[in-house]
């Protein structure tokens, strides 16, 4: 049984004041959840305890207790003010995990500012997009970053302050600033900023169908659900070493591998280094990792490296096993049970719900390939495609809907709020994506809703895509779509019509994927491009990207006449 | 062969995945996959070039994080093709 106890009893008594009462939330007027993610932790006599023990991927360490995580976030947040960063300025955060990133997360709110992390792997154009889109006004980064800022911050009016954290003794250039958190002063107290509780905290920008990414904006609020699912459905403990492998530059990587772990005073590991299960393995093993929240895609390619390399490790300190980010498979599940001796738990919640919202319980039964039930205080459905009417009949397929007023829930999309609107039909909040529900109150997922491509647990927009690829001097026109990936579940395929005077060589699709990669990211790289001499269109001359897409899944197609005329 | 094999792969990490002025140094032994270099999704460019460059298809299971995590590790995946 674990933190949570009897589902049906939670599910059926729960409150959101519960959590808000654990927590003390706006006790003295605080509501500003950083001041819950340290200073809190140190007020209960904790503050000895270890927040962070991060570890480079060369082997370096470094650790934190909540009394250093609080000093050194009261560093940054002095720091940004001493700068002339005002509250509600958006502050970015683009570099890779390494402490600095996660401590400025807190520095930055405490003085009232708004957080806009971003995954260090976008390029140049996806970084304009969002730093464009936010009106940023300060960014902190490093070295190895700093590069793709120069090549736009011309293009970025708003943008007054560039800190790099580790600029040594590197020359620096105009409107860039170094700071050395190890360097600075640490200031024992820093004034909170008196947020309010729907005051604005964290932008995290998210992919749609079409248009540019959209800002999903959270508020302070938000931490009443972070904490409550993370003690819940994470089931961690404040004795738990808890590793969340997710990046901050996305929703996981600041719900559940910041405020979450961090407001229940839990111990958390970080390890800032690409994939290797090897290494995976050794991290748990030495650190003596308890409980583990990972992604479908990095459990496929730990299956990929087979259970004998799972056994050449101790690994009995894992306790809770969860993943997240897209559907969990039914084989991972089971061979996780072969390879761990416990099965991993999928949760289900999007950018725009900011927290868990559907999920699979430590003590509740887990059926293979289900993302499982809702959490408490989360009323959630299945409604039909047309009327938005809940369905009642159990196994049938419909739009995964939420009733709105969950703490975490997103407040808008900055300068979108037409986008916004949108997402609310007949009183729900609707997702995005379909799944049934079994007669025992299972949500079973289905797939999206939309064009939006699902990689590794990442949603890619594929107009984002198809305007890349159009600046590439080869590409006429294109279409991006998902395509099945034993490993990705879905990755990016793109189908490119060339201009005249260009033709298919070998370099040429290397070149393109190279182009994408850099402009964008890895994620939104196509991993196959197939080219056509045009691409289909509908009568009003749009690309009609559902066709290629069935194409891609071995989907009936059936008649495509409606599809023109859309 | 083999030297130059390895320094046309070494050659084409540094030009597409580190920038201009990167510090890092890169040789043969250098971790590209578990550092970071070269993440698990750009693994993918990296493979089409090496299919492109000696007129080969690697199967995916061949296409492992570990196959794939050194320039020496890669030219172990290249000898399978009688490439060396």
């Amino acid at each position: 049984m674990g933190n949570i106890g009897s589902y049906d009893e939670k599910y059926k008594n729960f409150n959101w004041k519960m959590s808000e009462q654990e927590l003390e939330y706006g006790k003295n007027g605080m509501y500003n959840l950083a001041y819950y993610c340290c200073d809190r932790i140190c007020e209960k006599g904790n503050g000895e305890k270890m927040a962070l023990i991060w570890e480079g991927f060369k082997g370096e360490e470094s650790q934190f207790t909540y009394h250093d995580l609080r000093r050194y976030s009261n560093a940054f947040a002095e720091y940004l003010q001493e700068i002339g960063i005002r509250a509600e300025d958006r502050i970015c955060l683009f570099m890779d995990r390494i402490p600095e990133l996660y401590i400025s997360f807190l520095g930055a709110l405490k003085m009232g500012g708004i957080v806009q992390p971003l995954f260090s792997a976008f390029g140049e154009d996806a970084l304009f997009t969002r730093l464009e889109d936010a009106g940023t006004k300060a960014i902190f980064t490093t070295k190895k970053h700093i590069r793709k800022i120069r090549r736009i911050r011309d293009r970025l009016p708003a943008l007054e302050k560039i800190i790099v954290v580790d600029a040594g003794d590197k020359p620096l250039e105009k409107n860039e600033i170094p700071f050395s958190m190890k360097d600075a002063p640490k200031p024992e107290h820093f004034d909170i900023f008196r947020a309010d509780p729907e005051a604005p905290s964290v932008l995290h920008y998210t992919s749609g169908t079409t248009g540019k990414p959209k800002g999903a904006q959270h508020v302070h609020a938000s931490i009443i659900a972070q904490y409550i699912t993370a003690k819940w459905a994470l089931d961690i403990n404040p004795d738990d070493i808890y590793w969340c492998t997710a990046d901050p530059g996305w929703v996981t990587g600041t719900s559940y591998g910041i405020i979450g772990p961090w407001s229940n005073g839990t111990t958390q590991v970080i390890l800032d280094s690409g994939f290797s299960s090897h290494k995976w393995y050794q991290f748990i093993e030495k650190h003596r990792v308890t409980v583990w929240y990972t992604a479908p895609t990095a459990i496929r390619l730990l299956m990929k490296d087979g259970t004998e390399a799972v056994k050449q490790h101790d690994l009995s300190c894992l306790r809770h096993l969860i993943s997240v980010g897209e559907p969990l498979n039914a084989e991972a599940v089971i061979w996780s049970r072969e390879a761990f001796g416990k099965p991993f738990y999928d949760s289900y919640w999007q950018t725009e719900t900011g927290a868990i919202v559907i999920t699979n319980y430590p003590g509740m039964e887990v059926k293979p390939g289900s993302m499982g039930k809702p959490f408490p205080g989360i009323t959630a459905t299945v409604l039909d495609q047309k009327t938005y009417q809940p369905i009642t009949k159990a196994g049938t397929v419909g739009l995964i809907a939420l009733k709105p007023g969950w703490p975490s829930m997103f407040r808008t999309y900055r300068n979108n709020r037409e986008m916004y609107e949108s997402k609310f039909k007949a009183g729900w909040y609707i997702c995005g994506d379909r799944s049934s529900i079994d007669e025992e109150g299972y949500f079973w997922f289905v797939g999206r809703d939309d064009d939006v491509i699902n990689t590794g647990g990442h949603l890619v927009g594929p107009f984002e895509i198809e305007s890349a690829l159009l600046e590439h001097e080869a590409v006429a026109e294109s279409a991006a779509v998902g395509k099945p990936d034993p490993v990705n579940m879905e990755v990016v395929k793109a189908f490119v019509a060339l201009k005249p005077g260009y033709e298919i060589n070998a370099d040429l699709e290397l070149s393109i994927m190279n182009f994408i990669r850099k402009k964008l990211s890895p994620l939104a790289m196509p991993q196959e491009i197939e080219f056509v001499k045009s691409l289909p269109k509908t009568r009003s001359g749009k690309i009609m990207r559902r066709l290629l897409r069935a194409k891609e899944w071995g989907e009936e197609i059936g008649d495509t006449s409606t599809l023109e005329d859309d | 062969m083999s030297e130059e094999i390895k320094g046309m792969i070494i050659d084409y990490v540094k030009k597409e995945y580190l920038e201009d002025d990167s510090e890092d140094e890169i040789d043969e032994n250098t971790p590209l996959i578990s550092s970071g270099i070269v993440d698990s999704f750009s693994m993918v460019s990296l493979k089409t070039f090496l299919e492109k460059k000696f007129d080969i298809k690697i199967p995916d299971e061949k296409a492992t994080t570990e196959a794939f995590d050194s320039v020496n590790n890669i030219m172990g995946l290249l000898k399978e093709f009688n490439i060396n």
